[in-house]
């Protein structure tokens, strides 16, 4: 119980980092670690106590892997979800370029005061 | 033995995370965020995950370089501290709410180390005899749950593209020919002729 | 791709200093090697496509870094990239429509061939290396836009300013 607790503790403060933070470069540091506990919790869920990795060598039969072995499926989720992270924070550095490039600064209240 | 690693794990990302948010220079809160990565890469590792461990460690190190190599080498000024009270508290108040029923709702879920695994167990049976792969993690996400993994292709294809027409030269130029040419790397002379109206 | 001699030279004044780019020219090949046995088993041992494509996709950022963009753009550049990236999104649409031939999309339609062999578990592992490819393509794409493209336009913005 307590362990995904502290995963939700870290989880919020990923998401007050995005929200009362002025820098955008520390909004998308904010996002990363968010996305660190969201992946983190579900891989969590899926441990079994003494459990090994869900990967068959030669000297195992069947039914040791299908007795010990950690729930694959959350893994197989998560693979790909940290790849999408990476997409998605290299999208927002871009758009981080475009809007220094604009407005010369990395200052959210800046770039506010500055609309219009 | 493992939850007791993990506690201490989990206490030392919290630490690195606090650093990571509130610290004033930009680098060294980068660097931080680093070392959560790592330690979430180490987590990964005891909890029986090592494909993703390796993924975790690696894309880590991209994070890292792309975040310094991109931004912080064009500008490294602290902002000095504008406090924004109604966002705090406000915020602090929803986290405290949150994190209450979140503690209310960890209570029914599966206690550690004890996973439903309803539809996992038929994938660990079987997974062999169906797909021939030793992996079971690769055998669900390429041939049990490919369409998944296609949509992951997908979302990644369109975040590069997204990524490319931001960065591409700025719109509604003289010459339209060059339009159609390469989206992405421009030589220094090309960029100085395109952003030659910069300094009027 | 052959690299000329003299741009991974340590004399080569771009890029870092000559303890880097010796000690670059020595860990390349074994992170390249390492990257493709990581895709290559991705059936058999912990890995696969993502993990073993960022792989690659970190030892070309590390050329990049080492010796300068000319280096790592002669062994892949932003066309090559883009065409690879397209042609490997297409394929992995296209083997699976080929599946339906036999039956459904997604039809591991190939014989299985015997557990724990190299060529066996019908097309998992050409997914594999068609992601793999894709995943690198795509990330050293993105990093050269990020990288290059953005501190020359800030450069540019910073001489503006001083002229002002």
């Amino acid at each position: 119980m307590i362990l995904y607790f502290l995963t939700l503790v870290l989880f919020v403060m990923g998401v007050y980092c995005l929200i009362a933070k002025k820098n955008i470069i520390k909004k998308i540091i904010g996002l990363t670690i968010t996305d660190y506990a969201i992946n983190l919790f579900i891989i969590i869920i899926g441990y079994r106590a003494k459990g090994i990795a869900p990967i068959m060598f030669k000297n195992m039969t069947i039914q040791e892997l299908a007795e010990y072995g950690v729930d694959p499926l959350p893994q197989a989720l998560v693979l790909t979800s940290i790849v999408i992270g990476l997409g998605v924070l290299s999208l927002m550095t871009s758009i981080c370029l475009r809007l220094y490039e604009k407005y010369k600064t990395f200052d959210m209240s800046e770039i506010n005061r500055l609309k219009g | 033995m493992v939850e007791t690693f993990l506690f201490v794990l989990l206490i030392f990302m919290i630490v690195g995370s606090i650093i990571a948010i509130e610290t004033k220079n930009l680098l060294s809160s980068v660097i931080s965020c680093g070392i959560v990565g790592a330690a979430v890469s180490i987590a990964f590792l005891m909890l029986g995950a090592p494909d993703i461990a390796i993924t975790q460690v690696v894309v880590e190190i991209l994070i890292l370089v792309i975040l310094i190599r991109a931004t912080i080498t064009i500008d490294n000024t602290a902002i000095e501290a504008h406090w924004d009270t109604f966002a705090v508290v406000s915020s602090l108040i929803f986290f405290g709410l949150f994190l209450v029923f979140a503690f209310l709702a960890v209570q029914e879920l599966p206690p550690f180390g004890q996973p439903l695994m309803r539809v996992s167990k038929e994938y660990l049976q079987t997974g062999l005899q169906k797909t021939g792969a030793a992996n079971v993690v690769a055998a669900i996400i390429l041939d049990f749950r490919g369409y998944d993994t296609l949509g992951e292709a997908t979302v990644i294809f369109v975040s590069i593209l997204g990524s490319f027409v931001i960065l591409r030269r700025r719109g509604r130029k003289r010459r339209t020919e060059a339009d159609t040419e390469k989206v992405g790397i421009l030589s220094e002379a090309e960029i100085r002729e395109d952003y030659g109206d910069l300094r009027e | 791709m052959a690299t000329k001699p003299e741009l991974i030279s340590s004399e080569n004044p771009k890029g870092m200093t000559p303890v880097v780019k010796t000690v670059v020219r020595f860990a390349m090949g074994i992170v390249f090697m390492f990257g493709w046995y990581i895709i290559i088993y991705g059936h058999l041992t912990p890995g696969g496509g993502f993990a073993g494509g960022t792989i690659l996709a970190c030892g070309y950022v590390l050329l990049t870094l080492a010796f300068g963009k000319e280096v790592a753009l002669a062994k892949m550049s932003d066309r090559a990239a883009s065409i690879i990236d397209n042609s490997c999104a297409f394929l992995f649409v296209a083997v699976p429509l080929v599946g339906m031939a036999f039956g459904y999309f997604f039809l591991n339609f190939p014989p299985h061939g015997k557990p724990f062999d190299l060529v066996s578990a019908g097309v998992i592992p050409l997914y594999n290396i068609l992601i793999g490819l894709k995943v690198t393509s795509s990330l050293f794409a993105i990093f050269l836009a990020l990288s290059i493209f953005g501190r020359f336009v800030s450069k540019l913005v910073e001489e503006a300013e001083e002229e002002e």
